[in-house]
């Protein structure tokens, strides 16, 4: 069992606050993932997870045991470092033992787990390598592997795979879910790199500002995003962001007016009141259609499409300035410059109003 | 891969066969003043240290330098001060290599965990010590603190109402070792607290999540990142330890006896106030190949560790 509850948590290094307050339940078997940007206090709440911070506030219970002022090594957790940490100067297999040894586990004991991390991981032929004879995804392994033998209840990884080349991190993101069903473990792991997010994921943390901004699956973050800034921060290419206002609003839906020169209708409940406020559309660059100029809801400019095979971005820009990104699948003949027409899939987009708090759609309240 | 061709890229090693190629080309040409004079300050004084050291010169009997061949190493080895001096200066070595390396790892690694104000100040202050001339300091606690009246020793003794000890006189190769540990330790304490620092301190962490202590952390992690450095330290220090003069000089002048002796200090005695030339060159040499000796264990040793790393 690893159920780990986090009430309240706030961190402040010299009275400037870090972590402002976090509720989280992370439970059993789960892969939670940190994710934000760089600064939002992700890697001080895993830190402050495995007791190498200080809590200023709040508690951090592990299997119902407090475990806030409990020192690091007596937590049941096991962490792999950024940099992965090893031991520069002892073997691969005394790297993996040395929690082991200090704990005064016997011989036959360390020796039998230190093999079975080692069979896992595929080091058996480097335990007796120093970690410098190792290349980058080997040491990576190893440092698995030291939080392997000690059979944690929960595995914490800072950012594990940044130090990585573009290649290796695609397989060992996949080794690491793999890592994740044998081992039946409970994850805690942060990035900031929202395809590890999106992939690794059983449920996402997306931090911002030492708050957290929405807990949820990856699809439901992407579907459903609870604010401006998980809609922007979530999903790649970004999405894009229409300014408009309500004109129009009864139990059927609203209609927007957005500054980009179209109305659009979406099933969204507002109260008549809310006409006149200003809101932010949201929508998926793959949720955009292309037609000639005059044949769409609203014309823009096209600016550079970047192709890559299976898709092209076509960046664009609004008469009223704005950005967007459209995805078209396939080949796309170069339009730099030229005038294009867009649809919007009305079902399809997101609502947020003026304080970016996402405006729910009429059938998911309905459900 | 990478590695492989970074190493090639920082060894002169290409360069090599390039220079055997044109070895008569300019540049052979311009460094060749620069080494001629170079071979010129070693060889002319080595050539005639061995010279002096196979004839009969003494400058109290001028005009008799008639070839002796190695009677003058005969007399030097032995000579009553030859093996004092050696086990001197071996004692000398080997002590103040103990006492700075050892409090040299932990004051570096007490400063290094303890955080208090002033750490800065702290840290001139132990480094200040080197700074010092060796003649100053030598004076310094000959009069002020080993002085059997005068000095502070002394009168820390008296307070307690004890006999004050006279260190020079007494404990004359234990004060020079004292004095010559307080001039070498701050090298010892800068080498390794600018080590310290640079221990990553991510592996720390992951220590304490490993259950490693402070002490373990110490042992486990601090120690071995320390060994380079305290092998170049060890190395460093040995050079300048074996031909240590100035403090044997200023305070007890090698006595009483040959108590506080040393080869560097015998060669002194031999040349300058026996005026025996001939014999203080063949001192020397027997110096020369003792300093060899301990360089090739030193090197042997220390090279290993620094290529090992």
């Amino acid at each position: 069992m690893a159920d780990l509850k986090i009430r309240d948590l706030k961190k402040g290094f010299e009275g400037h606050a870090v972590i402002k307050g976090i509720d989280l339940d992370v439970n059993d078997r789960e892969f939670v993932v940190f994710v934000g940007p760089s600064g939002c206090g992700k890697s001080t709440l895993l830190r402050l997870i495995a007791g190498l911070e200080e809590v200023t506030s709040g508690t951090i219970s592990l299997d119902e045991r407090d475990i806030t002022d409990e020192s690091p090594a007596r937590r049941d957790l096991a962490m792999v470092f950024q940099t992965y940490a090893l031991y520069p100067h002892m073997t691969v297999r005394k790297n993996m033992s040395f929690a082991l040894d200090l704990a005064k586990v016997g011989k036959q004991e360390v020796e039998s787990k230190v093999n079975e991390a080692a069979r896992i991981l595929e080091l058996g032929p480097l335990l007796e390598r120093k970690p410098k004879q190792l290349s980058g995804g080997q040491r990576q392994r190893v440092a698995i592997g030291r939080a392997i033998v000690r059979n944690p209840k929960i595995f914490l990884f800072d950012e594990p795979l940044s130090n990585l080349d573009a290649a290796l991190r695609v397989q060992m993101r996949l080794e690491l879910a793999r890592l994740h069903k044998e081992l039946k473990a409970t994850m805690i792991y942060v990035t900031h790199d929202q395809v590890e997010a999106m992939t690794l994921a059983d449920k996402v943390v997306v931090l911002s500002a030492g708050r957290i901004e929405q807990v949820g699956s990856p699809l439901e973050l992407y579907h459903h995003p609870a604010n401006l800034f998980v809609a922007g921060f979530i999903g790649t290419p970004k999405m894009g962001f229409l300014k408009g206002t309500i004109s129009r609003a009864d139990a059927s839906g609203c209609e927007v007016e957005l500054e980009a020169g179209c109305r659009i209708i979406l099933p969204r409940a507002a109260e008549a009141s809310a006409v006149g406020t200003p809101v932010t559309l949201g929508i998926r660059p793959e949720h955009i259609g292309v037609t000639d100029a005059g044949a769409g809801s609203f014309d823009v400019t096209a600016d550079v499409s970047e192709r890559l095979g299976s898709d092209t971005f076509c960046h664009v820009r609004t008469t009223s300035g704005e950005p967007l990104t459209i995805r078209i699948p396939g080949d796309f003949r170069d339009v730099y410059g030229e005038c294009l027409g867009l649809t919007l899939d009305a079902d399809r987009c997101h609502l947020f109003d003026a304080e970016g708090q996402a405006i729910r759609p009429l059938m998911r309240q309905a459900a | 891969m990478t590695t492989s061709t970074i190493k090639t890229a920082t060894t002169p090693a290409p360069a090599q066969p390039r220079q055997r190629k044109r070895r008569i080309g300019p540049g052979w040409f311009l460094v060749s003043p620069s080494v001629a004079l170079l071979l010129i300050w070693m060889i002319v004084p080595l050539g005639m240290t061995l010279y002096f050291s196979t004839i009969r010169y003494n400058l109290l009997y001028p005009g008799e330098n008639e070839f002796v061949g190695l009677e003058n190493f005969t007399f030097f080895l032995t000579d009553p001060g030859f093996f004092p001096g050696a086990i001197n200066t071996l004692l000398l070595v080997g002590s103040v290599l103990f006492i700075s390396v050892v409090l040299g790892v932990l004051i570096s690694a007490l400063l290094e965990a303890a955080d208090f104000g002033g750490r800065g100040v702290v840290r001139v202050l132990l480094i200040s010590p080197f700074f010092i001339m060796p003649t100053v300091s030598a004076l310094v606690w000959k009069n002020l603190i080993f002085h059997p009246v005068s000095g502070i020793l002394a009168a820390v003794w008296r307070f307690f109402g004890a006999q004050p000890v006279d260190w020079l006189a007494q404990h004359p190769l234990l004060s020079i070792i004292i004095i010559v540990s307080w001039q070498w330790l701050p090298f010892a304490i800068l080498i390794l607290m600018t080590a310290m620092q640079s221990l990553d301190q991510e592996q720390k962490e992951a220590a304490r999540l490993d259950g490693a202590g402070p002490i373990a952390i110490f042992w486990h992690l601090t120690l071995p990142h320390l060994a380079r450095p305290i092998a170049v330290v060890i190395m460093i220090e040995t050079i300048f330890l074996l031909s240590l003069f100035a403090e044997i000089f200023t305070t007890t002048s090698g006595g009483p006896g040959y108590a506080s002796t040393n080869l560097a200090y015998l060669i002194y005695n031999q040349a300058l106030l026996q005026f025996d030339v001939g014999m203080a060159s063949a001192g020397g040499l027997i110096a020369v190949v003792i300093a060899n000796i301990a360089a090739i264990f030193l090197i042997r040793m220390i090279g290993k560790n620094l290529t090992d790393q």
